[in-house]
């Protein structure tokens, strides 16, 4: 067969996808210069230093907010994944049924409404269970930052399930596989890649969320963006772009781990 | 809420889909989270749209139509009688779809070639640039915003670089203004538009590409004729996960926009904080709700009529 | 040498109360308290602090009024304290523990937002004036004009704070008012328009300031004393205006909430702040004033002789407390201010 073209090649793509990751990585290089500054300056170089580095680590709220942050994250997004995928089967690759817009009306709800109205929303709610019961633990939060992320996760994973060929779990149901088989040994994996995508949308999501975190949480629960929306008002120290650092560096751990592992397995 | 008629299956029944009765049940644990934790919260917010606003925040119970009439009218401040169109509020809207609408484009218009690119490495190499994709983002939102601030300030590192290579003569002025939130907004909005993209890709059947060569169309055509439709459910999903919070974007213009121009979250934020009028804070937000019902209404019937066209 | 002995005199002081030792949760603005402080409290009294931040006056009051909050104490803005009172939200401070209220500084003792200091102690205060780059402008500094009515040198690089009650108390002010709550629409209409034909001089409505008036892409705007003076410290171009017309002071008031579940510890956190050597921490870690009689020889000397702190003579009487407007007068402010940022 003559191949007049290489198939996956379409010229100035990968120009633009470089221009794409030099944009991505511009303020974030600025931001990881400035956190070695010597002066408290955002924009103007007094020399190198490690003293916002030292004052983060001796700053024992900056490090609780910032571990509470993570794992509200890995949590929520955890949870909104194990959700969205069973919702996603429920909501593909079906015949309409009465209602199914209603569901997926539903599933993107929190999409839909800005984070203050659904903040003030929860407020009302939460804050009436929490008199009532006298629970004010971190439930409250991982609820509502589960149903936040649960659209950020089911997306990816509905658009990955509708490009996915039917006709494989027909064979698996005509080789007498029940359909949690066929889901597990077929569909599942064929899904992995929407099912990661879904979980890391999540996770930077929930990170992101503020508004709704400020209105839940209770005393003592404050995750990284609440407590930087409150020195929104007075002054963002480089002790921040320190921070900021820090769990760059940290994703970066993931993503060498993630790529050494896949490399075995290759 | 009523079906349309089923015009993906037809007269025949579709066997590659299944009817089975209790398969939306498994939609159902989410359903109920998302109840509990976001519709059902929502509803107050309905009804608070119908009260009367408390002292200083909060409401009273009483019944009143105020909240949605100053939605769209306004009673001269200085003469009460003289009722016009709230062109204050319709601005705010139209600036708010406007807005949105390009940073959707903008998003699409860089993540497609950069999900097409991180779909065509070698598969063992995908993950570590979808990871890249996501990095940035494992920062925090207001940080973000903050180290763009940083990058379009008078003696920032672009107006820097401009003037150095001699393309303008005095730094421009890039910070405060719409562009500012557009390039803002891109960047905080662009990995939603890239993983849905990819995740469709990554499935594409490049064989079909190939038989779109094979029968001599050119690259466009294929990338037209092929290529975008096997991907348009990544690209609507895409389009869904940007242009809907950036509707209700909030940090973003108020950050990068200076706040001398308002977006409907920051006019909803300012009705819930130093405004104090709680029932037209919510009424704003039953219109925004509204106008994104009927975007994704208008997006999900486009989608599946388009599927019924083509299996037809 | 100093310190230990002011840590030994706390010490003796809490020592007379039983069972301090427990937990205490604040609810403060954020980046508002000093973690010196707060490690010398937990040192000396031996209960652990929680802070919580939060961001507005409005987010937190309506996050204590839903009740199930979980905090201790909390930390409103003068104009705010009435409801607070009103909706019984505070209680009355302990006489038994709270026993140092004569260190308030007299004129901060009978204010009318919480008369006699009954539910109250300041926690910081300060102005809302103008800040200008004096390399630029070398005209008066004491005049709202400069927002208003900006000259030439100024044009374009002015950022106002969007914080409505502090920039309408200035322009009602500038434009004849004097009353910030008042209803003459008279006054209520030159102020629309001012602020109408003003606002398409100013580059920016924003808070996170300090940073660009340092590097001089703001030149001049609305802004707070103790971020006025951090910007200073790093140009000292940046110079801090109190406008003769009439601007705002305001204090923020650490109170005890009554549905707060560890009271004796709140209180004798109160009474810890109204020693002089710890307020003089709070300012120190703030830059703000802190309205305790005698903690200037505590202060760090650079901000104890601030011109952003003290104001001078002929201008203290321009300085006034916003007060909390009437909803209906409320309604036409957030009018006029959606008009303006529309």
């Amino acid at each position: 067969m003559a191949k007049s073209y290489d198939v996956r090649r379409l010229p100035g793509f990968g120009a633009i996808a470089v221009l794409t990751f030099i944009l991505l990585y511009l303020p974030i290089l600025v931001l990881v210069v400035f956190s070695f500054n010597a002066g408290p300056s955002q924009s103007e170089w007094d020399g190198f230093s490690l003293q916002w580095y030292v004052a983060a680590f001796g700053n024992q709220q900056v490090q609780d907010v910032s571990i509470r942050s993570l794992w509200l994250a890995a949590v929520a997004a955890g949870m909104a994944t194990a959700l969205a995928v069973p919702a996603a089967l429920a909501t593909t690759r079906v015949s309409r049924f009465p209602g199914q817009t209603m569901i997926y009306a539903l599933i993107n709800q929190p999409l839909m409404v800005p984070e203050i109205v659904t903040g003030i929303a929860l407020l009302i709610v939460v804050a009436w269970v929490k008199v009532n019961t006298g629970y004010s633990g971190m439930a409250y939060l991982v609820l509502a930052h589960t149903a936040f992320c649960i659209p950020f996760a089911y997306l990816p994973i509905r658009a990955r399930l509708e490009t996915l060929d039917p006709t494989l779990e027909t064979a698996a149901a005509d080789l007498y596989a029940n359909p949690w088989q066929a889901f597990r040994y077929i569909t599942l994996p064929l899904l992995v890649p929407g099912i990661a995508a879904g979980f890391m949308l999540g996770f930077v999501i929930s990170l992101d969320t503020v508004v709704i975190t400020e209105f839940v949480k209770s005393a003592g629960q404050d995750t990284l963006p609440t407590y930087m929306l409150g020195q929104l008002r007075r002054v963002i120290t480089p002790e921040m772009n320190a921070i900021a650092t820090l769990f760059l560096a940290l994703s970066l751990l993931f993503v060498t781990a993630f790529f050494l592992i896949t490399r075995k397995r290759g | 809420m009523a079906t349309p008629p089923d015009s993906a299956t037809g007269p025949e029944p579709d066997p590659q889909k299944e009817s089975h009765g209790w398969k939306w049940l498994l939609s159902t644990p989410a359903l109920l989270v998302l109840l509990v934790a976001a519709s059902g919260p929502l509803m107050i917010v309905a009804v608070y749209s119908f009260l009367s606003p408390g002292n200083v925040g909060g409401v009273e119970w009483d019944f009143s139509g105020d909240g949605w009439f100053r939605v769209f009218f306004s009673r001269d401040i200085f003469d009460p009688e003289n009722v016009s169109w709230n062109w204050a509020n319709l601005n705010v809207f139209w600036r708010t779809i406007s807005l949105s609408l390009q940073t959707t484009l903008i998003c699409a218009v860089l993540g497609f070639p950069t999900a097409w690119f991180i779909a065509t490495r070698p598969p063992e190499r995908r993950a570590l640039w979808l990871f890249l994709i996501t990095i940035p983002f494992w920062t925090n939102l207001l940080i973000r915003t903050f180290a763009i601030q940083e990058l379009l300030r008078g003696n920032g590192l672009i107006n820097t670089i401009l003037v150095a290579t001699g393309i303008v003569d005095e730094p421009l002025q890039l910070l405060f203004s719409n562009f500012a939130i557009l390039l803002g907004m891109a960047y905080v909005f662009l990995p939603l538009m890239v993983l849905p993209l990819y995740a469709a890709m990554d499935k594409l059947d490049f064989r079909l590409v190939e038989a779109g060569y094979d029968l001599y169309a050119s690259r466009v055509r294929v990338l037209w004729h092929v290529i975008l439709p096997l991907v348009k459910p990544g690209f609507v999903a895409g389009s869904i996960l940007v242009f809907i919070p950036s509707i209700g974007a909030y940090v973003t213009p108020r950050v990068l926009g200076g706040g001398r121009t308002m977006m409907l979250g920051n006019l909803i934020a300012l009705q819930f904080g130093q405004g104090r009028n709680w029932p037209l804070g919510a009424a704003l937000a039953m219109v925004l709700l509204i106008i994104v019902m009927a975007a994704l209404v208008f997006y999900l019937r486009a989608v599946n009529g388009e599927e019924g066209k083509r299996r037809g | 040498m100093k310190k230990t002995l002011v840590s030994t005199l706390a010490l003796l002081a809490s020592a007379g109360i039983a069972h301090a030792d427990g937990v205490l949760n604040i609810y403060n603005w954020g980046n508002y308290t000093s973690p010196e402080m707060i490690e010398q409290f937990t040192a000396d009294t031996g209960i652990e602090v929680t802070i919580t931040d939060f961001d507005s006056n409005e987010t937190a009051l309506a996050r204590v009024r839903q009740g199930g909050h979980g905090f201790d104490i909390v930390v409103p803005t003068h104009s705010y304290v009435p409801i607070w009172i009103e909706e019984g939200l505070l209680q009355p401070l302990d006489p038994e523990i709270v026993t140092d209220r004569g260190n308030i500084a007299p004129q901060w003792v009978d204010v009318d937002f919480d008369p006699g200091r009954e539910y109250t102690v300041p926690w910081q205060w300060g102005t809302t004036g103008i800040a200008v780059n004096t390399s630029v402008y070398d005209g008066d500094i004491n005049t709202a004009d400069i927002i208003f009515n900006p000259p030439e040198a100024l044009d374009g690089r002015i950022n106002v704070i969007p914080e409505m009650s502090d920039v309408m108390a200035i322009a009602i002010y500038a434009a004849g008012g004097d009353d910030v709550c008042t209803d003459d629409m008279d006054v209520l209409r030159a102020t629309r328009d001012m602020l109408m034909e003003a606002k398409p001089h100013w580059l920016s409505l924003d808070y996170g300031t300090i940073d660009n008036y340092v590097a001089g892409d703001i030149l001049a705007g609305v802004y707070w004393n103790g971020a006025t003076m951090r910007a200073r410290l790093q140009n000292p171009d940046v110079a801090y205006g109190y406008p003769a017309t009439g601007y705002p002071v305001w204090m923020d008031n650490a109170a005890v909430l009554a549905d707060a579940e560890n009271v004796e510890n709140a209180m004798i956190f109160i009474n810890y702040i109204l020693q002089p050597e710890h307020a003089a921490m709070l300012s120190d870690f703030a830059r703000y004033g802190n309205g305790i009689a005698g903690s200037e020889e505590f202060m760090d000397p650079e901000m104890a002789a601030a011109p952003e702190i003290s104001i001078p003579e002929e201008l203290v009487s321009a300085g006034r407390f916003n007060p909390t407007c009437p909803q209906e007068v409320q309604d036409i402010r957030t009018q006029i201010w959606t008009e303006l940022l529309q």
